[in-house]
């Protein structure tokens, strides 16, 4: 297990450095990095201070190594627009991200577990292949476009819920939440929803996949002769048998979500870090763009590491020592 | 699906025609085919079907702008969807908007397919230090969501048609490269490929003559659906404002210039492109899922 651990550990330190190549070179290889990372209004007297700070007449290879020790380091440049560091500044939009993305996923999960559980266990009959069809277009709506129809309808025809913003929010522990007002609540809800539907469709497939499968397996046929009750089977046997794959799959996509919401935010106008990409892309504020990638790395390759060796624990089938080779 | 028939590999023409006609007599799937036929077919009569040429500015008014659909312009003319804020016809928009789309989505998976198919053939007929290496750029490319990689990329270079291409093609090739390496793998332990090697016949022809015809059913309806994805990502970098430039307007970027006159109600301009989206995207996706479980010899 020991070994695994640092096996992957490695794995996920050899992705980051590839992924700080690559930006490294995107920034200092595609245009002239002193016009990309200096604001264009410097002074000269500033900018000749920035290119010693930032290195940028020394060779390639020693201007990547200053690179990745002020990334090391939480500097990841300051932002041109803000005047701040980018880093701080992405991590003071991040509680916003991930409100977001958290109550997306419980909702989906609320929703899709059950229903993809009736479908598989309702293999086949009309309602089923209903839902199932009707999960494609659940996946297949683009999801800029569905946050404008939802705007559309719930604000401005129905005039139910404020179309923009994220609303009053409470401080927990320093960290300013929404779900705690009923204005907060408000703003919440038509983004959830809008970054929900996909995932729901997806836990749908998923569950219904599963459990279908599992109603045929030995197990199943055996508690069934053994005279335990339909519920019963369905609560301890097969959702508990599917559940690993559900539970590994919820944790890639929180992952996938934090990217995902970007066109979220900038349709209801969130005040997350996907907003703030988007709007440092329009004002061409590289060091936060340069930031984010970085961070949002980082973010991934944590929940994936996280991913696989809850998946480890949960799962007492997976041998550790097949995985490794 | 109950015939036995469908456990086999689909590898004999009767067998592949048969599921294919059975798929195609069913409703969802006729259809998805007959929408895909008609947005096709439109893409291509367009010039002689649209009202007027978005492109050119003669061809509309100001004195038009935003004007609900069923409208009619001062010389008289119908707008069935209504106008957008520079007085165009959003029929015409939507046409020409729709053939760009298509057209990038068709490029990008036309390219990422081809290179795919050669990266995963090679890997899995090379072997050894060539495969682990190109499996592991393969694993690094999908290891991160699309949007980001596409979105963060086009920040960098910059907009353009064929930049919105280039990034579409680098996030979707790994997905055929990774699948037809799977598929190449099981086939060439397969008699048939030793006796064309023992036959003497250089590796390439090998390759391409005997192993790839044989996996392609995989990569080809994973194609479909990826048609329908790369349609999707052209759509939300447009939107986002990192995808096509104006000039050359896609339906994702309709979408996006009615956004502004949402809040006064004026929702045509945002919600017909955004149809015309929804329905490519879903009949595409709908044929793909149709033809992954006819082909999958699971579900039988």
């Amino acid at each position: 297990m020991l070994l695994y651990i640092m096996q992957r550990l490695m794995q996920s330190i050899g992705v980051l450095l590839a992924v700080s190549v690559a930006v490294f070179l995107a920034v200092y290889a595609v245009g002239n990095p002193v016009d990309l990372l200096i604001s264009p209004e410097a002074t000269q007297a500033e900018r000749q201070q920035m290119i010693a700070r930032l290195g940028l007449d020394q060779p390639v290879w020693s201007q990547y190594l200053t690179f990745l020790w002020n990334a090391l380091h939480g500097d990841l440049g300051t932002s041109f627009v803000h005047g701040q560091p980018a880093l701080s500044l992405i991590v003071s939009r991040m509680p916003a991200t991930f409100e977001l993305v958290v109550c997306a996923l419980l909702l989906a999960s609320l929703i899709g577990i059950p229903i993809g559980l009736w479908v598989g266990l309702n293999d086949g009959s009309f309602g089923s292949r209903a839902v199932m069809t009707g999960s494609i277009l659940g996946y297949s709506i683009p999801s800029f476009w569905k946050g404008m129809v939802l705007i559309l309808v719930l604000a401005v025809w129905l005039n139910w819920l404020p179309a923009s913003g994220r609303g009053e929010t409470v401080p927990v522990l320093g960290i300013p939440l929404s779900f705690l007002t009923l204005d907060g609540l408000r703003h919440l809800t038509m983004p959830v929803i809008n970054l929900a539907i996909p995932n729901i469709a997806l836990m749908i497939r998923l569950t219904a996949a599963g459990a279908s499968e599992a109603v045929h397996q030995d197990y199943v046929k055996f508690a069934r002769a053994k005279g335990v009750r339909n519920q019963r089977i369905v609560r301890r046997h097969i959702l508990r048998n599917i559940l690993i794959p559900i539970v590994t799959v919820l944790g890639v996509e929180f992952g996938s979500l934090i990217a995902f919401s970007t066109i979220t935010e900038t349709v209801f106008a969130w005040p997350g870090m996907g907003k703030l990409l988007i709007t440092s892309i329009y004002q061409l504020d590289r060091p936060v763009v340069v930031a984010y990638v970085l961070l949002v790395t980082f973010i991934f390759v944590m929940v994936n590491l996280l991913v696989d060796f809850t998946y480890a624990a949960l799962d007492p089938r997976v041998k550790l020592t097949e995985r490794m080779s | 699906m109950s015939d036995p028939a469908i456990i086999q590999p689909i590898t004999d023409t009767p067998q592949r025609r048969a599921i294919l006609r059975r798929l195609r007599r069913r409703p969802s799937v006729k259809g998805s085919l007959i929408a895909l036929l008609i947005i096709v077919v439109t893409g291509l009569l367009l010039p002689s079907l649209a009202l007027q040429n978005p492109y050119d500015l003669s061809s509309f008014s100001v004195m038009d702008s935003r004007l609900p659909p069923g409208a009619e312009s001062f010389d008289g003319q119908v707008f069935l969807l209504g106008t957008d804020q520079q007085g165009r016809d959003m029929l015409s928009a939507i046409l020409y908007g729709m053939r760009v789309s298509l057209m990038v989505g068709l490029i990008s998976t036309a390219v990422a397919l081809v290179i795919g198919i050669c990266v995963g053939l090679t890997a899995a007929v090379l072997g050894g230090r060539i495969e682990t290496l190109l499996m592991r750029i393969v694993d690094f490319i999908l290891g991160f969501p699309t949007i980001l990689v596409a979105l963060v990329m086009l920040a960098m270079i910059g907009r353009g048609v064929d930049k919105v291409i280039f990034a579409i093609v680098v996030v979707q090739w790994a997905n055929y490269a990774r699948i037809m390496r799977s598929t190449a793998l099981s086939e060439r332990r397969k008699e048939y490929v030793e006796a064309a090697f023992n036959l003497g016949y250089s590796r390439p022809r090998v390759m391409f003559r005997h192993i790839m015809p044989n996996s392609l059913n995989a990569v080809l309806v994973v194609a479909t659906v990826q048609i329908a994805s790369a349609i999707t990502l052209e759509a939300t970098l447009s939107f986002l404002g990192v995808g096509v430039p104006v000039t050359e307007p896609s339906l994702g970027l309709l979408v996006a210039s009615g956004f502004d006159y949402l809040m006064s109600g004026d929702y045509w301009i945002s919600f017909y492109p955004g149809v015309a989206l929804l329905l490519l995207i879903f009949s595409l996706n709908l044929v793909g899922d149709r033809l992954r479980t006819a082909l999958d010899p699971k579900r039988s």
